[in-house]
């Protein structure tokens, strides 16, 4: 893959912005201003980080410099950035929840991953065969930021320790054939 | 060589049934409440068949086994946790007598490996110990070929029943409770399939590698990260292989200690054997992944593994 800082990439830029009008405005300007391309935005509305802002996750497209320019950009406007940068999401990572998984509140389950992992689901699947008041299972797809998996599955099992779900993990180094 | 043979059941037996074949002579056989000695050397289908009638395999003690003429002691008794005993006492007698140990019994080296590596220093007698591991699967012997410095992980599947209760679960579809019944049913696994599907037998041959490879690190059962597979719903597997992958119970010996649990693992893996099978990756400095697989368990396949061992004595 050709690095030249001319060649125009796709990045994600997760941001926690303070819930008030015209923020969300005000953290989108710089990326126009400094050239960027924006793909899409994901606004958790109504999901708050611990600290009461609204986490966001922009991805948009820039050349190498225009993007370090962007991060700067909104850092000076007083933004909270949380991660930036091309690699964010370049790993995957597939796990297997397993336990009461619709008793414990799912969708807080997936919340809580995403939130305090950094990483994104990209994929899920629920299989409750037996009903929901029995054991089901869950797959998770997540993109995680380049060698990150270890510490992204370390607080999943932290967090499925508090609701008891058991996490079947991926072996890394056991696919090679 | 003169063997004598602690314990008379699965292994034990198919260590005295074959000795012949290998060249050896059983002088002495033991269980948990009888002996028999000659050191002329037993016939095998004697001994078992008072085994089968009476209970026992002889009318002398089982310490006179343990005194008796032998070159090599084949410690054959059950797996014991924390002390190890009464395996590790056996072990102990032979050492100090200076006769060579042969170990099939997991306990003394995975619970008290520095002991047992502190016996031995003092005796002239050896100890080896392959058959504790992944039945007559050459693992011990491949990291000692090798050298432990050159291996830097060994991972893999060393519990046929659980193999055997993941594979049939994925390829049936059935639940845990049917293939553990039917798996009790065939004598893949015991009545208290516990050891087994709660991944203590697995952790227990892990742990055992890990002190191999570690020089010095003497690591227990306590040390490693366990998980079993009890009570794990067929739809875990289900999802897994609408993804292209599947459920093993896989150990592993890594920098960071030893781990045995369920992990997600590609269908086409090298690792994911079926049913009873067992596998070992050896990831090495030069030479990249190598496996080893193979029968990991029961009397002739250790025994196998036991007479190894015995040829490297002689």
């Amino acid at each position: 893959m050709s690095d030249s800082a001319e060649d125009v990439r796709a990045y994600t830029v997760r941001l926690e912005l303070v819930d008030r009008p015209g923020e969300l405005l005000r953290a989108l300007e710089p990326i126009a201003e400094q050239g960027g391309n924006l793909l899409s935005i994901f606004h958790e509305r109504g999901n708050l980080t611990p600290r009461g802002d609204i986490p966001v996750e922009v991805d948009l497209e820039a050349t190498p410099g225009q993007f370090d320019s962007i991060v700067d950009a909104l850092r000076e406007a007083g933004i909270n950035v949380i991660q930036a940068g091309a690699e964010q999401y370049s790993d995957e990572l597939t796990i297997v929840l397993v336990g009461h998984l619709v008793d414990t509140d799912l969708s807080d389950t997936l919340t809580q991953i995403q939130d305090a992992t950094g990483a994104s689901v990209r994929d899920f699947s629920l299989s409750a065969p037996e009903g929901e008041e029995e054991e089901s299972s869950a797959r998770l797809r997540l993109a995680t930021q380049k060698g990150r998996a270890d510490d992204v599955i370390e607080t999943i099992r932290e967090i499925a320790d508090q609701k008891a779900l058991r996490v079947v993990e991926p072996l890394p180094g056991g696919e090679a054939v | 060589m003169n063997v004598a043979v602690m314990g008379a059941g699965a292994v034990g037996s198919s260590v005295l049934e074959l000795a012949a074949e290998y060249g050896h002579t059983v002088t002495a056989m033991a269980d948990s409440s009888s002996a028999v000695v000659d050191p002329g050397g037993l016939d095998a289908t004697t001994v078992l068949d008072r085994k089968n009638a009476e209970g026992v395999v002889g009318s002398a003690d089982p310490e006179d086994a343990l005194e008796a003429e032998y070159d090599v002691l084949v410690e054959a008794t059950p797996t014991t946790l924390g002390d190890a005993e009464p395996g590790f006492g056996h072990l102990r007698t032979a050492l100090e007598r200076d006769r060579h140990v042969v170990l099939a019994n997991k306990g003394p080296v995975a619970e008290r490996y520095g002991d047992v590596r502190e016996l031995e220093a003092e005796s002239e007698g050896e100890v080896r110990f392959e058959a504790t591991v992944g039945g007559a699967i050459p693992v011990l012997s491949t990291i000692e070929s090798f050298g432990p410095d050159q291996i830097t992980t060994v991972r893999g599947v060393l519990n046929g029943t659980a193999n055997f209760i993941l594979t049939r679960m994925q390829n049936e579809g059935l639940s845990y409770e049917h293939v553990l019944a039917e798996a009790q049913d065939l004598g893949v696994a015991e009545a208290d399939p516990s050891f087994d599907v709660e991944g203590t037998d697995a952790a227990l041959k892990f742990v055992i590698v890990a002190n191999v490879l570690r020089d010095g690190a003497e690591l227990t059962l306590d040390d490693a990260t366990v998980e079993g597979i009890h009570e794990l719903p067929a739809s875990a597997l289900d999802l897994a292989e609408e993804d292209g992958q599947t459920i093993r119970l896989i150990g592993e010996v890594t920098e960071d200690g030893v781990r045995v649990g369920p992990r997600l693992i590609p269908e086409n893996s090298a690792l994911a054997v079926s049913g009873t099978q067992n596998i070992v990756q050896f990831e090495t400095t030069y030479a990249g992944s190598l496996y080893n697989s193979g029968r990991g368990a029961g009397g002739p396949e250790t025994a196998t593994a036991v007479f190894a061992d015995i040829g490297h004595l002689e």
